[in-house]
């Protein structure tokens, strides 16, 4: 068919084709230059008009060479960055399965409030006096966590999770060092199945690390502890609910064995998001935990950072909060920023940590009030287990089909003889839309697959979701290695050769060299 | 709630496909006393309007940086930040995206950290830089360590111009590691003999340039001092505007550089979140924290970018690794990187020239105030007062008036005899109608 100018509106022949593109572009998939390959250096997207004449004060130490640092004006600045964010996954278009990660819905009232200006645009040296509003905000957050973990102080400044594990095990030192055993207890106990950072943040402290094996049930059993226990001990460091996505259910009891031989108990607080509202960690014993608000509370990811990690302490530990810290006189907030005559463990961050996440954290939090937040951990429960269920016919647990928590974990005992391997799996995963799941942690379990759906997905996109790895489960048991040994094929780059990076690395761009003749 | 998509009978249908009737059932695990049987005593869910309104209320009771003249600095700065760089920075693929580890999905985080991380080796005048930091401070304390891993020694010495609440950070993890510090005392106007505290067991030696008291600071013969003793030197600035019209620190010596990046496409948000920059030489890269972009192909060979060198890091490394960092500052990077590239060489020295210009201007306006001396020989945007007042008294002062005048040296350094030194700061942000206001007010209370 043609119109009355000709111009055909058929859809035309789909056994046709396509070849290599001149620009490398794939429709709307661009290729996009370096910013030192397209800017120069005479360029600036920025208008301001030049001093007028002045006598410097540099003393001798005028910069006098050049930068190299290109210039983009506004619309090719534009342009660049749109493109490359059109090459990321995100959670605003598709479910985003990251376990241990927490990759729920980022609202946008958040970002909204966040940058009213008299939370963005306040100095944290301002006189106390003109930041009262700040301050209530943070004693406000601050009184949110303890509630809902039941605990007696907060330490707001670490900067994310694992400085916030940081802050923890540095209260249990100074108290430890306070009691006069610095030199006695070294030890501290870490699970196998352990976030990395448990085992480098207790060495970063100065302890050292004592594994503690997992049972069979992928949890920690009281007599593995209690055979470690003694008086060289200073904490012990675990994840609840833990990274199989189990509940410690022996938790209690570990954290007896813990007091009882004079230790201390951290907890890492990563995987709080499935029990708000339905647990509290001060119920359980706990002498420290840190709370990801960027996991639990929903502050973006960011594409790795800004997080945001404060770390609730027990009666026993508030002593030793870092400065600086609010405190209440009457009707006015002060800041506490000296720890000069004070039993604080000092200061770890120059100022009073990532305010633009307790913005974030507290709008996520009175929208969902004390019932929203009960509802979003079970409806996060929920989900774990439905996809669970859906997928125990096909795929392996571990632990067995028994409930989860809010992620579920699968590991590669299924793919045996498929010659396909948990990395190919995730792989085929990319072509078909989605972002892999958590591969190959933890490492309690071989070729792991760790999934959290996160209460942000609707039934329909769970079930979508299902489908996909059913039937991409199906292909690999029918021994189809092509879909996945070369996956991906349809994203906008294919494997990419991580040992070249490693061996040679390029860090940053230099110019090309002239030739020699 | 909005943010929740299921009904009541969806949840109903997939706990039967679950095979369970309750949801607590599903909590099984947990001992059955530890179960909360009641909702906690806590306010229920509130709309969007009602959220929005709470905090608008407690954000009315702050005094934003740019409803007063505002001098304030000391380790965090108030400028223009172009339209471009916050619209962009919440692009939904930016913004809602988790640290790249696939990294077939994520080549436009990498990319950008790629673009990052050269221009900050070019602006501190180093070979390579990392993805960024928390923040400037705890940057600096990372430095630290990494000095001591390679020099295989335990103390750092810190000069009397390094930001103290950034000596405060390195002093807690010093502590807490049994490394020692010296921390030399507080050196208002950069007359202290660095040279004198550098010997055989220093690992390192912290130069802060401009320093806190906003001093220009020549590192040449620290760095010289320090490589004669197998030392090495890590230069810190506060204020990376002020790269675009100083000597870059990897000119004068320095072996790492280690700055806060927020004056560059960051709000002040109240001390955080902020950008730490780090950069070093080629010959330390495996020894340097944080995450690092690297290039390589795909299996097509076309150019991509990877998260590499993650042997140093915690999630392969745990116990062993060079820190227990696992995030870096994604869009507070991005939002540098973008300001940055829109600047451009051009706009950066023009920026920092405008700077500069003002504080100048700022400071020759001082000279007619009676009870006021200024202290610096040099500075780029920020320099010390003494005044003939108590500073911290003369600040709540013109605070009443709505006008932020500055940081009195005895907030940072309480105890040290400094009540009559204020830090005041002054970048393109201040008007003319700025600087007026304040010195009337100045004039007033002294």
């Amino acid at each position: 068919m043609l119109n009355r100018q000709g111009r055909p509106t058929e859809a035309g022949d789909a056994s046709l084709s396509w070849h290599d593109t001149f620009t490398g572009n794939r429709g709307l998939q661009l290729e996009e230059a370096l910013i030192f390959e397209t800017g120069r250096i005479d360029v600036t997207g920025v208008d301001l008009d030049e001093p007028e004449a002045f006598a410097p004060r540099l003393g001798a130490l005028m910069r006098e060479e050049e930068i190299g640092l290109p210039g983009l004006s506004e619309p090719e600045a534009m342009r660049h960055y749109v493109r490359l964010s059109q090459k990321n996954y995100a959670i605003d278009s598709g479910l985003y399965p990251l376990g241990s990660c927490t990759m729920k819905h980022n609202p946008r009232l958040n970002e909204a409030m966040a940058r009213l200006p008299g939370f963005a645009d306040i100095h944290p040296l301002q006189p106390p006096s003109t930041v009262q509003g700040a301050l209530a905000l943070i004693e406000e957050l601050s009184g949110w966590l303890m509630a809902l973990t039941n605990m007696d102080a907060v330490a707001m400044s670490p900067k994310a999770g694992a400085h916030g594990e940081y802050c923890g095990m540095a209260a249990i030192k100074a108290a430890i060092a306070a009691k006069g055993e610095a030199a006695t207890r070294r030890f501290v106990l870490v699970p196998e199945s352990a976030h990395g950072t448990n085992p480098a943040t207790a060495a970063a402290i100065g302890f050292e690390v004592k594994s503690v094996p997992a049972g069979a049930d992928g949890k920690v059993h009281p007599d593995a502890v209690r055979a470690l226990m003694g008086p060289d001990v200073a904490a012990i460091m675990l994840t609840n609910p833990n990274t199989c996505g189990l509940f410690e259910t022996e938790i209690v009891e570990i954290a007896q064995i813990l007091h009882e031989g004079g230790g201390y108990f951290y907890c890492d607080g990563a995987n709080f998001n499935a029990i708000v509202g339905k647990v509290r960690p001060g119920d359980l014993g706990i002498d420290a935990m840190h709370i990801n608000l960027h996991k639990t509370f929903s502050t973006p990811h960011g594409g790795g950072g800004p997080g945001s990690g404060p770390v609730v302490l027990s009666s026993r530990l508030s002593p030793f909060a870092p400065v600086p810290f609010v405190r209440r006189n009457g009707e006015t907030l002060q800041m506490v920023e000296d720890a000069a005559g004070t039993q604080a463990l000092g200061r770890l961050t120059a100022f009073h940590g990532q305010m633009g996440m307790f913005v974030r954290a507290l709008s996520y939090i009175l929208s969902h009030g004390g019932d929203g937040l009960k509802q979003a951990s079970e409806d996060a429960v929920l989900n774990a287990n439905y996809v669970r269920a859906c997928l125990a016919d096909l795929m392996s647990l571990p632990f067995g089909n028994r409930p989860c928590m809010h992620e579920v974990l699968f590991d590669d005992t299924w793919l045996k003889d498929t010659g396909i391997t948990t990395l190919d799996f995730a792989k085929a995963m990319i072509d078909e839309g989605y972002h892999p799941m958590t591969m190959y942690f933890p490492l309690v379990v071989h070729g792991a697959m760790l999934i959290e759906p996160t209460e942000s997905e609707s039934r329909a996109s769970l079930d979508l979701f299902i489908m996909t790895l059913r039937d991409l489960a199906f292909s690999a048991l029918r021994g189809e290695k092509e879909r996945f040994s070369g996956a991906p094929y349809l994203a906008p780059r294919r494997r990419l050769d991580e040992t070249k990076a490693a061996r040679s690395p390029v860090l940053r761009w230099t110019p090309l060299q002239p030739v020699a003749e | 709630m909005r943010y929740l998509p299921h009904t009541e009978i969806e949840r109903a249908d997939m706990l039967a496909r679950i095979g369970v009737d309750h949801v607590d059932e599903l909590f099984a695990d947990v001992p059955g006393h530890l179960l909360l049987k009641e909702p906690l005593d806590l306010p229920r869910r509130k709309s969007e309007q009602n959220v929005a309104r709470a905090l608008a209320k407690m954000a009315a009771r702050n005094v934003p940086a740019g409803s007063v003249p505002f001098f304030v600095g000391a380790g965090a700065y108030k400028h223009h930040v172009p339209a471009t760089v916050d619209h962009l920075v919440q692009r939904s693929e930016f913004l809602t995206s988790y640290t790249p580890y696939q990294p077939e999905i994520s080549q436009g985080t990498l990319h950008y950290l790629f673009e990052f991380q050269t221009q900050v080796a070019l602006l501190t005048g180093m070979d390579v830089a990392n993805a960024s930091m928390y923040d400037g401070s705890t940057g600096t304390a990372e430095a630290v360590l990494m000095a001591h891993r390679i020099t295989k020694r335990r103390k750092a010495v810190l000069s009397g111009g390094l930001h103290p609440h950034y000596a405060s950070v390195v002093r807690t993890q010093s502590e807490l590691a049994s490394d020692d510090v010296v921390t030399l005392s507080p050196d208002v106007e950069a007359r202290e003999d660095l040279l004198a505290a550098i010997d055989g067991d220093t690992s390192c030696v912290v130069v802060q340039t401009p320093d806190v008291f906003g001093n220009l600071r020549d590192l040449t013969a620290v760095a010289e001092k320090c490589h004669a003793h197998g030392a090495l030197l890590i230069a810190v600035f506060t204020e990376a505007v002020s790269l675009g019209l100083v000597k870059s620190p990897g000119a004068m010596g320095a072996d790492i550089v280690v700055g806060e990046g927020q004056s560059i496409g960051n709000a002040l948000n109240f001390g955080g979140p902020y950008v730490g920059l780090f950069a070093t030489r080629q010959k330390y890269v495996r020894q340097m924290p944080g995450r690092l972009c690297g290039q390589t192909s795909d299996a097509e060979g076309r150019r991509g970018f990877v998260l590499t060198l993650s042997t140093r890091e915690q999630h392969i490394r745990r116990d062993k690794a060079t820190s227990n960092i696992c995030t870096n500052s994604g869009l507070c990077a991005l939002a540098f990187t973008i300001h940055m590239s829109l600047l451009g060489e051009a706009g950066l020295k023009r920026l920092a020239r405008i700077n500069h210009a003002n504080a100048v201007k700022l400071a020759d306006m001082l000279k007619s105030v009676k009870g006021v001396e200024l202290l610096n020989g040099t500075f780029f945007n920020e320099f010390t007062l003494r005044l003939s007042g108590n500073a911290h008294e003369i600040v709540e002062k013109l605070a009443a008036q709505n006008i932020l005048a500055g940081v009195p040296a005895s907030r940072l350094l309480p105890g040290k005899g400094l009540d009559d030194l204020l830090i005041v700061a002054n970048s393109e942000v201040n008007s003319d109608e700025d600087r007026a206001a304040f010195i009337a007010a100045l004039k007033e209370v002294l």
